[in-house]
């Protein structure tokens, strides 16, 4: 409605005469202006899309894929293991934050609501989503990586899982409090008792919102760096089975051989790079999309 | 679809009650909620507590003089984090000067200029620039801005205002490079932008429009419907976010360590490399030992301390947006 309005009021001829010059210039300046941030907003984006595209396409081969990074000095070689390193991690992380991450939400949105105790862990968990993340690398370098003597995937893992539970509480509690009161009362006229109601009725229901916020956090965590610098670090070779040891992973993969001297560390760092950045992007769109298809916002 | 399925849930439901195992498993799971909250609080708390025990060390051996120290010798084991933390506030303030303007003005457009086809489309990709990681802004900073920036900026700025008093030295660079303070601080203003637009665009369109209309039917233009209606209204909540892009940008660490060139040393300049508190630790923690793990920690401690102020004060000033 105000944008029909708005029309109006644009659309106005030339208004010299209906409303001061001064007024109209500062109104055509903010168009403008406004306008133009947004262009120089959407061109970074486009520009660093552009930039990945350029530099990263040409080093990709069937190479890239199969084989391991190469050590100092050897030519060729691939990023197999960081993309294996880095898809583990992430899921590590995602598989220990989901629960814990839906089971948070839940309690905010189904039992706490707005008692005393769930406004605080509400607070914390928001100041937890905007953290430095390379503090939460060095708080596991002190939970896990000094106590076992070592870096290790494991240490990635509960890293990345730090950092995707605060993204998944808060879209989960979101989502469940869109969820109408009388689905809730519903299911306990029956006689539901109240954890049937909310796994049958408000998980149920607020599916897709919940599923945004996993994928979310995936996104949000397949990129981190600098979390797994201190925990997971890298690796040049396949790693152990047992995850012990420096595990492979894309962004420390990245971020080593992108400052190398050597010329096929580089471009595999470019290809890594643009793998990675689409990945994420793509995740994201899939997300967003997912969430309008149920029209929950 | 919710009502299709409600049915199928009650019927299905209705079936599952006469379960004898159900009081069991709803204690379990009231428990389970509880304590992986708990969990969230136990997550802030050991962040805290590891902070402080890892710090402790380097604060007993130089006091409060760790702070004012602008000394960082590994090979002397002098530890000192004035540097540092002037990097840190220099670069985040620089993207803020940069950042807030841009953030304020997309809010602006998506709320008050885009048509409405548009506005998905463009939200979605001013949001996406929260996804790209922050490493890939380190590239893009270090390899395709940084020497476009040491060519059309550094270098005739420099020789503009060489000799200068007070501008000559704050935007004089010594070796045009490209990296520096100033670098970092722009590279972290478009990292900051999501942030900030997206929560401002949403205290926006939370005004009600009926405040909006009537100014509108006074006959003001939207600058005056913006300057003296929408900012008013929306008031502390856009210092909120604003302090929300100021916690990432005081946390961000990779792409500021790409482009800030991690030098030691304190300079007037802000073309000159510097570094801060996270690209200290992202550079020197893994090959750190003894005294200077604990003073890279020491640091974390302050980074943790300076971010967590300004988040809560963030949080604070937002009345949650609601989603409802």
């Amino acid at each position: 409605m105000d944008t029909a309005l708005h029309k109006t009021m644009a659309e106005a001829p030339a208004p010299w005469g209906r409303v001061r010059r001064s007024r109209y210039i500062a109104d055509q300046a903010l168009k403008v202006i406004c306008t133009l941030f947004t262009l120089i907003g959407a061109a970074v984006l486009g520009w660093i899309l552009l930039m990945l595209l350029v530099e990263g396409i040409g080093g990709l081969s069937a190479d890239v894929f199969t084989q391991t990074t190469p050590g100092p000095g050897s030519t060729g070689g691939g990023i197999a293991n960081a993309l294996v390193g880095s898809l583990i991690l992430t899921f590590l992380g995602i598989v220990v934050a989901t629960p814990i991450g839906v089971l948070a939400g839940t309690y905010l949105a189904e039992y706490g609501k707005s008692s005393k105790l769930a406004e605080v862990i509400r607070f914390v968990n928001d100041i937890l989503l905007a953290a430095p993340s390379i503090l939460i690398g060095l708080f596991v370098y002190m939970l896990m990586v000094q106590p076992m003597g070592g870096y290790s995937g494991w240490a990635g893992g509960v890293a990345l899982a730090i950092i995707a539970v605060p993204v998944i509480v808060r879209t989960t509690e979101d989502m469940l409090r869109l969820v109408p009161g009388s689905l809730r009362e519903a299911g306990a006229a029956l006689g539901a008792p109240m954890s049937t109601v909310i796994i049958k009725i408000s998980w149920k229901a607020a599916r897709a919102g919940m599923v945004t916020g996993v994928l979310l956090a995936t996104a949000r965590i397949a990129g981190e760096t600098a979390p797994l610098l201190f925990t997971a670090l890298n690796n040049n070779f396949w790693f152990n089975a047992n995850l012990m040891g420096g595990v492979a992973n894309l962004p420390v993969m990245i971020y080593q051989f992108a400052l190398s001297p050597y010329e096929n560390w580089r471009e595999l760092a470019w290809a890594g790079a643009l793998i990675i950045t689409l990945s994420i992007l793509a995740l994201s769109v899939v997300a967003r999309l997912l969430l309008r298809k149920d029209k929950v916002r | 679809m919710v009502a299709l399925s409600q049915e199928r849930v009650v019927s299905r439901m209705t079936s599952s009650v006469r379960r004898s195992t159900q009081p069991n498993f709803d204690r379990l799971f009231r428990w389970a909620s509880l304590g992986s909250a708990l969990l969230v609080l136990l997550v802030l708390a050991g962040i805290i507590g590891a902070m402080i025990y890892g710090g402790w060390p380097a604060f007993r051996e130089f006091g409060f003089g760790f702070i004012t120290s602008s000394v960082w010798n590994v090979n002397e084991d002098q530890y000192g984090a004035w540097v540092a933390i002037v990097g840190t506030l220099s670069t985040a303030l620089i993207a803020l000067v940069i950042g807030v303007p841009l953030s304020l003005g997309i809010a602006i457009f998506l709320t008050q200029f885009c048509p409405p086809w548009l506005k998905r489309p463009v939200a979605t990709v001013i949001e996406l620039l929260a996804a790209v990681p922050s490493i890939i802004y380190g590239m893009w900073g270090l390899f395709v801005f940084a020497p476009l920036f040491a060519q059309y900026i550094q270098v005739p700025v420099s020789s503009v205002v060489e000799g200068m008093p007070i501008v000559g030295t704050i935007l004089y660079a010594r070796t045009p490079s490209g990296v520096g303070v100033l670098t970092a601080g722009i590279i972290l203003s478009f990292m900051i932008i999501p942030f900030i637009a997206s929560i401002t665009r949403d205290i926006l369109d939370q005004i009600p429009s009926v405040l909006r209309e009537s100014a509108y039917g006074i006959g003001c233009t939207t600058w005056e419907v913006v300057r003296n209606v929408l900012l008013p209204q929306a008031g502390v909540s856009i210092i909120g976010a604003i302090m929300l892009g100021l916690g990432r940008a005081l946390g961000e660490t990779m792409a500021v360590t790409f482009v800030i060139g991690n030098a030691n040393r304190l300079s007037g300049s802000i073309f000159d490399p510097g570094s801060t508190i996270a690209s200290r630790i992202a550079n020197e923690f893994n090959e750190a030992i003894g005294l200077q793990l604990n003073a890279l920690m020491a640091l974390g401690c302050i980074l943790f301390l300076v971010t967590f102020v300004v988040l809560v004060l963030a949080r604070l000033l937002i009345s949650r947006v609601k989603t409802a």
